[in-house]
């Protein structure tokens, strides 16, 4: 069974196995390797990305679940790098090593594009499944309300 | 006359930092060493391509030169880091230092990741000594640029070099308003001679330009679009996936497999049995049975599918519970005296009272959120791998010599680790990838599951530890015994059964106690299961342990654990080893004379922690704090913890104060966040870590059972402080994180009146 769908814009049509998590399909099949593999049962979030501007933990989502629709990676949250999270990320330098970022950000973007002015409490239980061993919350709450022009009180 | 401790290099060695044609690069040479610049040749390499080079060089020289810096004629200047980045930020530090000795233009400064290679030193990236242990040979590099730069610029003009200044990417000769950018220099100044060591006038730390201020994130702008590439992210033409079913047991082995299952999921190409793990493990492989497939669903499916009978081997008898049991029995006896001043058990039978106390902390996993991964293509001509490794100079010697190549054969290219923490100091995951990658013919990307990371990690020591002391008629503390049982690192790679010296200077042996009589004892302990260094090592439960009981005599005695913390401490003074009780301290690898225990400076970050936390109003309703100060990586820390009552029973941990004084520092804002992570992990580990064994396995497998902090539990604020210095350089990626778990344990004292003295928190408190 073939698979159709639209990753950052671009139409792809995969013939692989229904079941394969959306994780796998995105990174050994399309080669985009912005979205990670943290746990594999949605524990951490490193996988996080938009099905229909919906985020969802890839490693447990089937391929097909995807099928028809448009699947947004970090590669495709804008073209430049230009996103008001991805601005905010930088200014305030989040990340440390790196690899829970993208997940970081997608969830973020899900989060802003629902609530554009969460308060503390709606960020913590939005990146509730995003573990960060390198614990960059503090920064990642800051960054996250910078973007979205929610003052730190 | 000494030989100059670095080189111009030909272009073609520069082929795969992807360099731009012209210009000239400086280069070091295995067994350099700044140190001893007289064993470093004259090289000159002639040959045009890289592989010719290398051995006209080896074989003229004997050794092989590596790049530290180019200079090209577009004005870009590439700086090579060859320590791994993993989060701390050396990739956004170490370069600045060449940079600014240079006189470079910060916005032309390109940064390449060095392979594993002996020319670029040490590069075991651990023990938080990047910037201390490269903070001269790096400015050396640097310096001996911009004095070529300046030579050829004064050559050019006609002028006394001395009249010439390098700065902003440029040679400038003020008298006359000229200036040469470095990019037009770079060919002249690559035939000038390189400059003798003594010749190397380093700029005073005030002209460094960018030292001790807020960089920006190097690999920043690629992290957050998804471009970065980590060790899972490289794609070689015609690439295999493999994951290994290990034995659960370490020092088990495949009794019967049965691959048909396996090789029935479609995608699987094969199913290989690895040699079997051989004591000591050390750095290698446990064996096990590795699925190949062309994608990695595949080969995690048809793993699942694996029939296999292991032979647990003799560590199936390990259980925690049991092992514990053992640990608090063999505190109660004497161990082997590593620390003694004084007459302790003459001083304890004098004293007038007795506060005791018995600590334990469980194994912990590393969990880097990366796990680990490498990939690697063997071929007739050798072996090339590309790896998040915090050691490849360590991969390069344990894949030569599983493949049985000569080390010149195998190349270790180094990508971003999505964490380390110690982990990846140990390749053993790289030697699978050469393992397979041989065997398919085909190169190979061997990816380990969390479940694998979890299950077969090198853990972070178990330890329990026996605290007494006694005081006198006044209260004052007249003598101290700890005892320490945890089964040592050293297992590892030998029989040992004692905690080693290494591990006892980590906050036992170095830790200044005003107190007459001192012993410190470590107890035996058998290893049953592969023991490794997790960030901060043994000061982690070292520190927990001295630091609350310090808490605990301050309660006993009724005062403020700020005064008892002082009382310990005693006048601000250097300690030397005889002060301490020991012959000598290893003191991680520096010198007493440059990097002394000094309690000024114990005292001086305890001074600000508390002013920050305004340690004076300590105990409010539903809310306490808690103190503790550790010096550890020759850097000194201390940390107040605000515990509160939240909701129902729940107690949070809401905000944090830590102050570091890690003497010169590189990068302010790089600090800062090592700091504000330091805080997090620790405060995790404490209310949550611990990895337990039954049967020899391990008994958590994923973050549902092995439980990090999250960010809801997260303090609402880390306040972090740096004090200014211009001391030689410390640690500054683990010496944040020993503090915070006694700080955590005595605020929650104050706060519930309950002594949590066993690890994870969780295990006796609502938190
Ligand atoms: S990898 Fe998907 S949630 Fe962890
Ligand atoms: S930045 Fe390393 S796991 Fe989040």
């Amino acid at each position: 069974m073939s698979i159709r769908l639209r990753v950052n814009g671009t139409e792809h049509t995969l013939d692989v196995d229904p079941e394969m998590p959306l994780l796998w399909a995105v990174r050994d099949v399309l080669g985009l390797t912005g979205t990670k593999y943290g746990c594999g049962q949605a524990l951490c979030g490193a996988c996080s990305i938009h099905i229909d501007g919906e985020v969802v933990r890839a490693c447990v989502t089937p391929v097909r679940r995807a099928d028809g629709k448009a699947v947004t990676t970090i590669e495709g949250l804008s073209a430049d790098g230009s996103h008001p999270l991805q601005k905010a990320w930088l200014e305030l330098s989040v990340p440390q090593c790196g690899f829970c970022q993208a997940g970081q950000i997608m969830t973020a973007a899900a989060l802003l594009a629902k609530r554009p002015k969460p308060t503390e409490q709606e960020i913590d239980e939005s990146m509730g499944g995003n573990i960060c061993r390198c614990g960059t919350y503090i920064r990642i709450r800051a960054a996250i309300k910078k973007a979205a022009g929610v003052s730190e009180e | 006359m000494s030989d100059p401790p670095v080189r111009v290099l030909r272009r073609s060695f520069l082929a795969g930092l992807g360099l731009a044609a012209g210009g000239f690069a400086l280069g070091a040479f295995e067994g350099d060493a700044f140190a001893d610049d007289r064993k470093i040749p004259q090289v000159d390499i002639k040959p045009s391509d890289p592989a010719t080079a290398a051995k006209t060089a080896a074989k003229g020289a004997g050794l092989r030169p590596n790049v530290f810096v180019h200079i090209g004629a577009d004005d870009v200047v590439t700086i090579v880091c060859a320590r791994s980045e993993m989060g701390q930020g050396v990739r956004s530090s170490l370069p600045v230092l060449v940079a600014d000795e240079m006189g470079a233009d910060l916005v032309r400064v390109k940064v390449a990741q060095g392979d594993g290679d002996k020319a670029y030193g040490d590069q075991n990236t651990d023990g938080s000594h990047s910037v201390r242990g490269m903070f001269e040979d790096l400015r050396r590099v640097g310096a001996a640029a911009r004095i070529m730069l300046v030579a050829a610029a004064a050559k050019r003009w006609k002028v006394a070099v001395a009249s010439c200044t390098a700065h902003d990417g440029a040679v400038f000769h003020d008298a006359t308003q000229r200036t040469l950018r470095f990019g037009e220099l770079a060919d002249e100044a690559g035939a000038q001679p390189t400059p003798k060591k003594e010749d190397i006038k380093l700029r005073p730390l005030s002209e460094l330009k960018h030292l001790g201020t807020e960089l920006p994130l190097l690999d920043g702008p690629d992290i957050v679009a998804g471009r970065a590439v980590f060790g899972a992210d490289v794609k070689l033409q015609g690439m295999l996936t493999a994951v290994v079913a290990r034995p659960p047991v370490v020092g088990g082995k495949v009794l019967r497999h049965d691959p048909a299952k396996a090789l029935a999921v479609n995608g699987v190409k094969r199913v290989i049995v690895l040699p079997e793990a051989k004591r000591p493990f050390a750095f290698k492989p446990v064996g096990g049975v590795a699925v190949v497939a062309d994608n990695t669903w595949a080969a995690m499916r048809g793993r699942a599918a694996l029939d296999i009978t292991w032979e647990p081997g003799d560590n199936a008898t390990y259980d925690s519970r049991a092992y514990r049991e053992g640990l608090l029995t063999a505190v109660k006896s004497p161990g082997k005296t590593a620390r003694s001043l004084g007459d302790v058990d003459a001083a304890l039978a004098g004293a007038k009272t007795r506060v005791e106390a018995v600590y334990y902390a469980p194994h912990l996993a590393h969990a880097s959120m990366e796990p680990p991964v490498a990939i690697a293509r063997v071929d007739g001509n050798g072996c090339e791998v590309w790896t998040s490794t915090q050691n490849p100079q360590a991969a390069k010697t344990e894949v030569a010599k599983a493949l049985g190549l000569d080390e010149s054969q195998v190349t270790i290219h180094v990508t971003l680790l999505g964490g380390g923490f110690g982990r990846k100091s140990k390749p053993d995951y790289v030697v699978e990838a050469a393992l397979v990658s041989k065997e398919m013919g085909a190169p190979v990307r061997l990816q380990w599951t969390r479940e694998d990371d979890i299950q077969h990690d090198y853990y972070h020591s178990v330890s329990a530890q026996r605290l007494v002391a006694g005081l006198d008629d006044a209260g004052k503390v007249v003598a101290w015994r700890h005892r320490i049982a945890f089964p040592t690192i050293s297992s590892t790679f030998t029989d040992a059964k004692e905690p080693s010296e290494n591990e006892l200077q980590q906050g036992v042996l170095d830790t200044p106690l005003a107190v007459p009589n001192v012993r410190a004892e470590g107890c035996e302990a058998i290893a049953h299961t592969r023991i490794g260094w997790l960030r901060s090592v043994a000061n982690v439960y070292h520190a927990f342990a001295i630091q609350s009981f310090v808490d605990e005599l301050a309660h006993a005695r009724g005062v403020d654990p700020l005064a008892m913390q002082r009382e310990i401490l005693g006048p601000a003074r250097i300690w030397k080893p005889a002060d301490l009780g020991v012959p000598k301290l290893p003191n991680y690898g520096q010198s007493l004379d440059e990097h002394p225990v000094d309690t000024a400076r114990h005292h001086r970050v305890l001074d600000r922690v508390t002013e920050l936390s305004k340690w004076s109003d300590r105990n409010t309703a539903g809310r306490s704090l808690g103190l503790a100060v550790h010096r550890s990586f020759l850097s000194y820390v201390a940390v107040v913890i605000s515990v509160v009552k939240g909701k129902g029973e729940k107690i949070a941990v809401d905000e944090a104060w830590i102050v570091a004084d890690a003497g010169t520092i590189v990068n302010l804002e790089r600090v800062r966040s090592q700091l504000e992570g330091a805080v997090l992990f620790g405060l995790s580990h404490a209310l949550y870590g611990e990895i337990s064994m039954k049967d020899g396995a391990t008994e958590q497998s994923n973050f549902r059972d092995y439980r990090l902090m999250r960010i809801a539990e997260a303090p609402r604020k880390v306040h972090v402080e740096v004090v200014k210095s211009e001391g030689p350089p410390g640690g500054i990626g683990e010496p944040g994180v020993p503090p915070v778990a006694p700080a955590l344990a005595n605020a929650l004292f104050a706060l519930t009146g309950q002594r949590v003295r066993d690890l994870p928190i969780v295990r006796s408190l609502s938190v």
